[in-house]
């Protein structure tokens, strides 16, 4: 499939790796565009629902980006996800999802160049392990 | 463990009589073999209806949840950790209970007997480490140890964490249990082989939540399977509901899973449902040194965090 690309739902922290996206907008820095962009309050607020619907509903990967601990704009938010991704991405990889299809980072607001690096790195690891087809919902297969 | 159905009714009808208690939870025996069901007992008269043998496997500590009145309880080592969780989940408070301890040698799996029994299953009786199963015409003697459940094999809790009164001695632990044998067979496969391991595994699933439904950890007002705006999880059978179902129930257990092995068990497909929970207890046993219901001081695992949790999976 030479012309197949990815798409990656990507969950932002609206008070950092948001902002960073911006930055790294306004400092025209270059990275793909597989990229489709949810903004969040704070990875606190993840729940395991928005990975697996994004991921039941077509998603190729799924990268969540905060605030580094210590730094989180509700005190401890970000402590608290951390120990739900740790769980989450263990049990999720454990069930047969390819490891590359969900990422987790830290970006600053300041770390415009952070974000589109990332961005890159994540983008070819989903892009290298092809289609996802696990996780994905097909509702024509019953039908059939 | 026969000897204590009279110490169990003794305890009880004191308690009752006393009205130190309003309730008494604990099991009378079902209709079918291997099958005790969960019995309130409320008057003193009752209390002969109280049993116990090895076929209490349900786990009581989910009759718990949100009561009001003074209760007695039976718990063997899982209940009593599950009503730990319970306490520090604030679903039930600690002087409204009394916990009469049961130490546990393991409670026996129905669906394996009837595995190995052809016939139909009449009668069961339970002598001292034996289990004699009889069918219309024939007769089969398992050893206990046999036939355990398969939590309670490698259980190494089976004595209860709190009570008030026990109704024997303390038992000895299992000691060099191997807890994750199964979990870390299926880790080391290869991501499509563990595909087709969990799709095979579910195939049988008829999405009947009976899992759920034994479980005490589940008390959510509006379980994550009955919403529906968003309807996060769809209704269907196809495999990725299925598997998403699974998941997000572990989930849910996650740190306060106690593997009393209730899922298991009301599983009327015999799906090894424990396969999820035990993934995130050894996760939880191995990242943050957490066993769940032990004490009734510590806060679970994704209710608090150290500032220097793992993180190497974070970019």
């Amino acid at each position: 499939m030479p012309d197949w690309e990815p798409k990656i739902v990507t969950f932002l922290c609206n008070w950092c790796s948001y902002e960073a996206a911006d930055l790294a907008g306004i400092s025209r820095l270059q990275y793909p565009s597989n990229i489709r962009v949810i903004r969040v309050p704070c990875t606190g607020r993840m729940s395991p629902k928005f990975i697996l619907a994004a991921f039941g509903k077509g998603a190729d990967g799924v990268w969540v980006s905060g605030c580094h601990p210590g730094e989180c704009h509700y005190i401890a938010g970000n402590y608290y996800a951390r120990r739900k991704f740790s769980l989450f991405k263990s049990l999720i990889e454990y069930m047969g999802i390819e490891p590359g299809r969900l990422h987790f980072s830290w970006i600053s607001a300041a770390e415009g160049a952070k974000f589109a690096e990332v961005a890159i790195k994540v983008i070819k690891t989903v892009k290298d392990l092809g289609p996802s087809k696990y996780f994905i919902k097909k509702i024509n297969d019953r039908a059939a | 463990m026969l000897g204590y159905i009279t110490k169990i009714r003794t305890i009880s009808e004191r308690l009752l009589k006393e009205s130190r208690v309003d309730m008494v939870i604990g099991f009378r025996k079902g209709t079918v073999p291997m099958m005790n069901e969960p019995c309130i007992v409320k008057s003193p008269e009752n209390v002969k209806e109280l049993v116990w043998d090895s076929n209490c496997g349900i786990n009581l500590a989910n009759y718990l949840t949100n009561r009001k009145e003074k209760i007695a309880i039976i718990a063997k080592g899982c209940d009593s950790r599950n009503i730990v969780t319970h306490i520090i989940e604030n679903k039930i408070k600690r002087d409204q209970m009394f916990i009469i301890g049961v130490p546990c040698k393991g409670m026996i799996d129905r669906h394996k007997i009837a595995s190995m029994f052809e016939r139909e299953i009449i009668e069961v009786v339970e002598e001292e480490n034996k289990i004699i199963v009889r069918g219309n015409d024939s007769e089969k003697v398992f050893k206990k140890t046999e036939v355990l459940q398969e939590n309670c094999a490698i259980c190494v809790h089976r004595n209860p964490v709190i009570y008030d009164e026990l109704v024997a001695d303390l038992v000895e632990e299992q000691k060099d249990v191997d807890r994750y044998e199964d979990v870390r067979r299926i880790e080391a496969m290869q991501p499509e082989k563990k595909q087709d391991y969990f799709n095979n595994l579910l195939s049988a699933c008829i999405r009947c939540y009976a899992c759920r439904n034994a479980c005490p950890l589940c008390y959510c007002p509006t379980c994550f399977v009955d919403e529906s705006r968003p309807q996060w999880l769809g209704k269907s059978i196809d495999s990725v509901d299925i598997k998403t179902f699974h998941l997000l129930r572990a989930f849910h257990c996650a740190g306060r899973c106690t593997d009393c092995g209730a899922c298991e068990r009301a599983c009327p497909m015999g799906i090894n449902v424990r396969l999820f929970t035990k993934k995130l207890e050894k996760d939880c046993l191995e990242l943050y040194g957490w066993e769940a219901g032990l004490s009734l001081k510590e806060r679970p695992p994704l209710d608090t965090y150290r500032p220097d949790d793992p993180e190497d999976f974070i970019k």
